[in-house]
């Protein structure tokens, strides 16, 4: 089951560049939460922040609280604890080139010590019902690389592998903007699925992607958060003007 | 115009082609022709016979050239591997790093000649600490001096394959709670993996043909042996020997050697390529 997350005063670096300045925000659990705003202002940046991976980068800082269900992530747990419970999907599908469809499913258990054959079968299997691949690839599993897959097979093949370590969280960043609009449909699809059970959170460029798939929208602007509501609202009756801009398409 | 300056590109590349070509088939065809009509089951099973004696064979030298490039390979590779992970993935950045990186890349252009004193000096004229079979001509001092020589090829080819492999793919690793270290070993270098190889294949190569720091210390031997702890032949050092000597059947002996030599190490290349290459997936890269 997802959990929710809640933002307090979160600053974000990169070098001395302050890409996230006092996020505050609290995105509810089950449910998909998108985020908007031009390139550049900081949207992607604020989903690393929530599995700490901005961390990863050499020069990448953070400040500020974020709680995901009970858990202090800057505080209490380490890196890789988090990155188990807070899935990742990112912009290019990025599975591992040098391993079957089946280990790249596998491989976020594999790799953290599980072994136990039985059990990664059906997870496997689940996982990749889950993403609706399931159909299209349950023949090849153990003899097609993951990097044979279409583009659209590869995102939702990602999608598997981040399920397959049960998550409670599951980040998109931009999980569609490289994919045709028939494969689109079906990563939207699932995001509609996977929503019962996960806390969603979706960045993208596409805003008729975020009013289909969100609940709430988050619009952010030069590393600020300009307004957050509900998808309905931010779409049809924005507080901000910069939000109406911007949706309207007058600017980004 | 266009389709006229297209042929004349495209020929001035298949002739550019020929020339690389050339100088291999050249070499092969000649070693061909000197050495193969020496080339008997003799030469495979017997060892060298004394001056004035004719027929004998290179077996012995064939057997410790086999077991010199396996000390330099065990020694070398995994320092080498070890050290181009260090570079790419661990030390990104480090003055250490840049020193390493450095080192190795002068070490790459050391001829092969000081190479063989400097082993000499540091493993043949006194024992050295900790290293077993030294003090002395040995055949472990022979595979050491190679190993030597194929740590710098092997370390710069690793760490070029892994900074090669695309950030996303380590981003995918680490986004799974996949601890940076166990990231690096089984995604990055497992990905890498087709370009270290041929990285090995290339030092092993180069050093199997070396005969400059096996005079210094593996010294050569005319009668069989294994021992780690003593003088060894080698295939180029028995080449060498003949050639030099004024015997019209030891100058074919060594065209029979070098012709093996030529193709133990295409033999050895191509078995490793075709075993590591066994297991690939379709469509993976």
């Amino acid at each position: 089951m997802g959990v929710g997350i809640e933002v307090v005063n979160l600053n974000a670096w990169y070098g001395t560049n302050h890409t996230l300045q006092d996020i505050n925000l609290n995105i509810p659990a089950n449910h998909a939460t998108a985020l908007i705003g031009p390139s550049g202002c900081g949207k992607s940046t604020f989903v690393r922040c929530l599995n700490r991976m901005h961390e990863t980068n050499p020069i990448g800082r953070v400040t500020g609280t974020v709680r995901i269900g009970d858990l202090d992530i800057y505080k209490d747990a380490k890196p890789v604890t988090i990155r188990r419970r807070v899935g990742m999907v990112f912009q290019r599908p990025n599975p591992f080139p040098t391993m079957s469809i089946y280990d790249n499913v596998a491989a976020g258990l594999k790799l953290n010590g599980y072994t136990n054959r039985r059990s990664l079968d059906e997870i496997v299997e689940r996982s990749l019902k889950n993403s609706a691949l399931w159909d299209e690839v349950k023949d090849d599993l153990k003899k097609k690389s993951g990097a044979s897959l279409s583009g659209g097979q590869q995102q939702r093949l990602c999608i598997a592998r981040a399920l397959a370590v049960d998550p409670e969280v599951l980040l998109m960043d931009e999980p569609a903007s490289a994919l045709d609009p028939v494969s689109t449909s079906k990563i939207e699809d699932l995001i509609f699925q996977l929503k019962s059970q996960y806390t969603i959170v979706i960045v993208t460029h596409n805003m008729q992607q975020a009013a289909r798939v969100a609940e709430k929208t988050g619009f952010f602007l030069n590393g600020r958060m300009v307004e957050f509501d509900s998808t309905h609202k931010i779409f049809t009756n924005p507080s901000d003007k910069r939000t109406e801009d911007y949706i309207t398409g007058r600017f980004g | 115009m266009r389709t006229l300056t297209d042929s004349l590109i495209t020929a001035l590349a298949i002739v550019a082609t020929l020339i690389v070509i050339a100088p291999l088939v050249a070499i092969f065809a000649y070693l061909l022709y000197k050495g193969a009509s020496s080339l008997n089951l003799a030469f495979f099973t017997e060892i060298p016979k004394p001056v004035g004696e004719s027929g004998g064979g290179m077996a012995n030298a064939i057997l410790g050239s086999g077991i010199l490039l396996a000390v330099a390979s065990v020694i070398g590779i995994p320092i080498g591997i070890g050290a181009g992970i260090f570079l790419a993935e661990f030390g990104r950045g480090t003055k250490l790093a840049n020193a390493v990186r450095f080192t190795a890349d002068v070490l790459n252009g050391v001829p092969s000649i000081v190479m063989g004193l400097t082993a000499y000096a540091l493993f043949i004229s006194h024992k050295t600490p900790f290293l077993p079979f030294t003090g002395h001509f040995s055949a472990f001092s022979g595979g050491v001096a190679l190993a030597i020589m194929m740590i710098p090829t092997v370390c710069r080819t690793t760490e070029e394959m892994l900074l090669m492999v695309p950030h996303v793919i380590r981003e995918a690793a680490l986004g799974l709670g996949v601890p940076n270290w166990r990231s690096v070993l089984s995604i990055t270098v497992k990905t890498a993996s087709p370009g270290i190889i041929t990285g090995c294949m290339l030092a092993f190569a180069r050093v199997a043909g070396e005969t400059a720091p096996l005079i210094f210390t593996a010294l050569g031997n005319q009668f069989w042996s294994t021992s780690l702890n003593g003088t060894i032949a080698a295939l180029p050092l028995q080449i060498y020997v003949y050639a030099l000597s004024p015997y019209d059947d030891w100058h074919r002996l060594a065209w029979a050697g070098s012709l093996v030599l030529i193709v133990l190490i295409v033999l050895a290349v191509s078995l490793v390529r075709f075993v590591t290459s066994r297991g690939v997936l379709k469509g993976a890269s």
